[in-house]
């Protein structure tokens, strides 16, 4: 799969954001996570190929979350759907 | 291929012909724009930017945009799933509601390979043509049916009636299936 991974200096949870290339919400999200110096990795699913597809359908479902996008999956079991600024400074603690 | 103004003009219009507006944050709209004409240059038509497409068009038939959902989130939230297309209250507010998914979990499903067999490569000069591995040569489809909405009269051939009539504004309860059958005699 192709995870391009972010760096930043907040390396204090482990981020991962599932995410649309036409999205302008995942945009905004990716933006965020940049502005406030996290480290994370994103895959754009919209690109992925069908097998990889799958694999993200699984495990968005096996963690709870919703077939939306963004879904950001947090230390592998926190799962925020949508770009929510709120929750993303909570769990990240920002 | 289509612009970025044609499809701008193209919202605007729809936007106005439904008494709606586009979104107020300028930036977002450019985002939306964008993501419009980068799914109709992919798929051949413009499906939803925040969703994703299984690239069938019957799959993506409901969430081309505007999506089958735009009409009840307008009228429920002030703003469809995006925030593409918004309500004057919304508009005038400028606060962007938060939207859940309206579309059927079901249908969702479709994009993730799990029923789309779909995406059918041609192969390339060179490349030898592959024998379908798992008998997935067949192109999806859905089951259409005619529906025609009980208040005016209109009729459609689709998987699903309207949320709305587009004619009438009737709600999809107002639609009946249309059964026909063809009788021999003699």
């Amino acid at each position: 799969m192709n995870i391009s991974k972010v760096s930043g200096k907040n390396t204090k949870h482990k981020v991962l954001v599932y995410a649309l290339s036409t999205c302008v919400w995942c945009k905004l999200t990716k933006q965020f996570l940049n502005d406030n110096n996290i480290q994370y990795e994103f895959v754009d699913v919209d690109l992925a190929d069908e097998k990889d597809k799958e694999k993200i359908h699984e495990t968005i479902q096996n963690k709870g979350g919703m077939l939306s996008y963004p879904t950001i999956i947090v230390d592998e079991n926190i799962v925020i759907n949508g770009f929510r600024k709120d929750k993303l400074t909570e769990v990240l603690e920002i | 291929m289509i612009t970025l103004d044609q499809v701008r003009r193209r919202a605007e219009a729809d936007a106005k012909t439904y008494g709606y507006y586009l979104t107020p944050q300028p930036e977002l709209l450019q985002g939306f724009i964008e993501g419009l004409k980068t799914n109709e240059d992919r798929y051949g038509y413009p499906v939803c930017p925040c969703r994703l497409a299984s690239g069938v068009y019957d799959y993506d038939r409901d969430i081309i945009c505007p999506c089958d959902y735009r009409d009840p989130d307008v009228a429920q939230y002030g703003s469809c799933y995006c925030r593409l297309y918004v309500n004057k209250e919304v508009y005038e507010s400028k606060n962007l509601p938060e939207v859940p998914e309206r579309r059927p979990i079901e249908k969702q499903q479709r994009a993730y390979g799990t029923q789309a067999t779909a995406t059918e490569k041609t192969p390339t000069q060179g490349e030898e043509k592959k024998q379908p591995a798992q008998a997935s040569k067949q192109q999806p489809t859905v089951k259409k049916k005619l529906w025609y909405c009980k208040q005016c009269g209109y009729v459609v051939f689709r998987e699903d009636p309207p949320y709305i009539c587009p004619i009438c504004k009737a709600k999809k309860e107002m639609f009946a299936k249309i059964e026909s059958a063809i009788e021999f005699n003699g």
